[in-house]
């Protein structure tokens, strides 16, 4: 298990060394869409009887920031790793491929968690919204950062040049993000919308995430725990596959 | 005892390109092993196949009796790679690539082991620094270290020396032979010859995927039918009729070359001289080398293939 710590822990030290790139910058660029939104959608918007838009647009904005974190933490690691060669170290090491997909999870989740719990306190100095249940909402944020872990580690490996890299995330998990009900409930949406947006796992991520704040979301939180767990299981076993493949690592 | 690397029927091609084709090749432990071929010849190819960087077409590699893809955590472990292009971490420092090597191996707290191979190789002063901060010699000794934080039995290193100083040359070979002394085997690939031929007692030679030569450094020169060249600047500049036959067609700055294959003919070679009152102005002996073989080799085998 040394092994696996060990990259956990490089993996860790990578992004907390560039801290303010990866930790601060997302608090920032997050608490700004929240002031923005507050101050021009606040009057206009209604989502939830009793739940004030802002209210309902911190946790969508916090798991925004998680999302694109832990998709950026372990995709960033990878491409860089490739990109720069010193992949080899990890390639030569007795290092499993179970142990290596872990690692660099782990440290995404970490990330996610860490941006997310960051994000939320920072909400907190300018509006009061206390979770309700925080078991669900850490429930969510784990899942869905081991999910865009796995999903970053998948575009980190394909990609061959980080203009890959930036079609990925820009054409697959920006548009899943924006259009999973971040700034809006689907049930303001026409119904081939609402339709459209069930096929979205990233939906059930941020409308689970919700729940424990206000303890009302679009469908249960159960079901929604169950299409999250799935999903992370069927992306993470690909994931797996790939790299015990040594799709384009090992050539 | 198992070799130290066993690859058997080994064959790599890239699309129509064949990098390797039926390689056949037993390391012994503890033995100093050259693997010499021009550019493009396959080592690096062959020796990515042994780290488990690259898949073989087919046949089988074993390091220390481990299979490199059926049993590749012990493979890896038993063995040390100094890649050939100078890639580092920019996150981190020199002792902190350091430490997370050896934990990638599972070794913890191999900070004396640490200290000693920084000490070795006179990387002391940057062992604090930043691997960014370094220059492309320091990089290439820490890419040296990293091979050898878990001790391997078997070192291969693709050239190590490529740009490297004088200096650090020396340190490099005094460290690794060293190590050989100690039981090691060590595999190395370098286009510097005078240096394979010092330290390594085994040569392979490979050419266009195919290995051309195998035997040991002394049979490979000793092999040459080339044997020894005397050159000479003769006055008045002319041969003796019995000395023709001896005579290369070759010139050298001015010098002929006579060709003799052991020593005791030197004799009769100057006694013709001075029969026909020939004076010698200067005289240079030259012993084959490994470059000799090595050059005999790619053009016979060029030949060959036309």
């Amino acid at each position: 298990m040394t092994g696996f710590f060990t990259l956990l822990y490089k993996e860790l030290l990578r992004f907390w060394k560039v801290g303010f790139q990866t930790l601060m910058a997302p608090m920032v660029s997050t608490l700004l869409y929240l002031l923005i939104f507050h101050h021009v959608l606040e009057a206009h918007v209604e989502v939830y009887p009793e739940v004030a838009y802002t209210a309902f647009l911190i946790p969508g904005l916090v798991m925004m920031a998680v999302i694109q974190n832990a998709f950026a933490n372990a995709s960033s690691s990878m491409i860089q790793s490739k990109i720069s060669g010193n992949i080899v170290f990890i390639l030569l090491s007795p290092l499993t491929y179970r142990e290596i997909f872990f690692a660099y999870i782990l440290a995404s989740v970490a990330r996610g968690l860490l941006v997310g719990i960051g994000v939320y306190l920072v909400t907190l100095i300018f509006f009061d919204t206390p979770l309700q249940s925080p078991l669900w909402s850490l429930t969510f944020v784990i899942l869905g950062s081991a999910i865009l872990g796995a999903l970053g580690l998948i575009a980190g490996i394909w990609a061959d040049k980080f203009d890959q890299l930036a079609a990925f995330q820009n054409f697959i998990i920006l548009p899943l993000t924006f259009l999973s009900g971040v700034f809006y409930t689907i049930h303001s949406l026409p119904t081939g919308w609402q339709y459209l947006s069930h096929l979205n796992p990233f939906f059930y991520m941020i409308d689970g995430f919700r729940y424990g704040f206000f303890g009302v979301s679009d469908i249960s939180p159960y079901a929604s725990f169950t299409i999250v767990a799935i999903c992370w299981l069927a992306i993470s076993c690909f994931t797996i596959g790939m790299l015990r493949s040594g799709y384009k690592l090992r050539h | 005892m198992s070799p130290a690397i066993a690859i058997k029927q080994v064959s790599k091609c890239y699309g129509s390109v064949c990098a390797l084709t039926e390689i056949n090749l037993e390391i012994d432990p503890g033995e100093f092993f050259a693997l010499l071929g021009p550019n493009g010849a396959g080592k690096t190819t062959l020796i990515s196949i042994i780290a488990g960087l690259t898949i073989a077409d087919t046949g089988t590699v074993q390091v220390m009796g481990h299979d490199v893809l059926k049993d590749y955590r012990h493979a890896r472990a038993n063995l040390g790679v100094v890649p050939q292009e100078l890639v580092f971490d920019p996150f981190f420092t020199v002792r902190e690539i350091l430490q997370i090597q050896s934990g990638y191996y599972g070794i913890q707290g191999n900070a004396r082991w640490i200290d000693e191979i920084i000490e070795r190789l006179d990387l002391a002063d940057k062992a604090n620094a930043n691997m960014r901060a370094l220059s492309g010699g320091m990089k290439r000794r820490v890419l040296v270290a990293q091979a050898l934080v878990h001790k391997p039995p078997v070192i291969i290193l693709d050239e190590p020396t490529a740009g490297v100083d004088v200096e650090l040359r020396q340190t490099l070979w005094d460290f690794i032979r060293q190590l050989n002394q100690d039981g090691h085997t060590i595999v190395l690939t370098t286009h510097y010859l005078e240096e394979a031929e010092a330290m390594c007692n085994w040569v392979a030679m490979l050419k266009a995927g195919r290995i051309i030569a195998l035997d040991s450094t002394q049979n490979l020169i000793g092999g040459m039918a080339a044997g020894n060249t005397v050159r000479l600047r003769l006055q008045p500049d002319y041969l003796p009729d019995g000395l023709k036959s001896l005579e290369m067609n070759r010139k050298h700055t001015g010098l002929r070359e006579l060709q003799f294959a052991d020593y005791a003919q030197l004799e009769a070679i100057l006694s013709a001289l001075r029969s026909a009152q020939v004076q010698i102005v200067e005289m240079q002996f030259q012993q084959p080398d490994l470059e000799d073989v090595f050059l005999c080799l790619m053009k016979e085998s060029g030949n060959r293939h036309k």
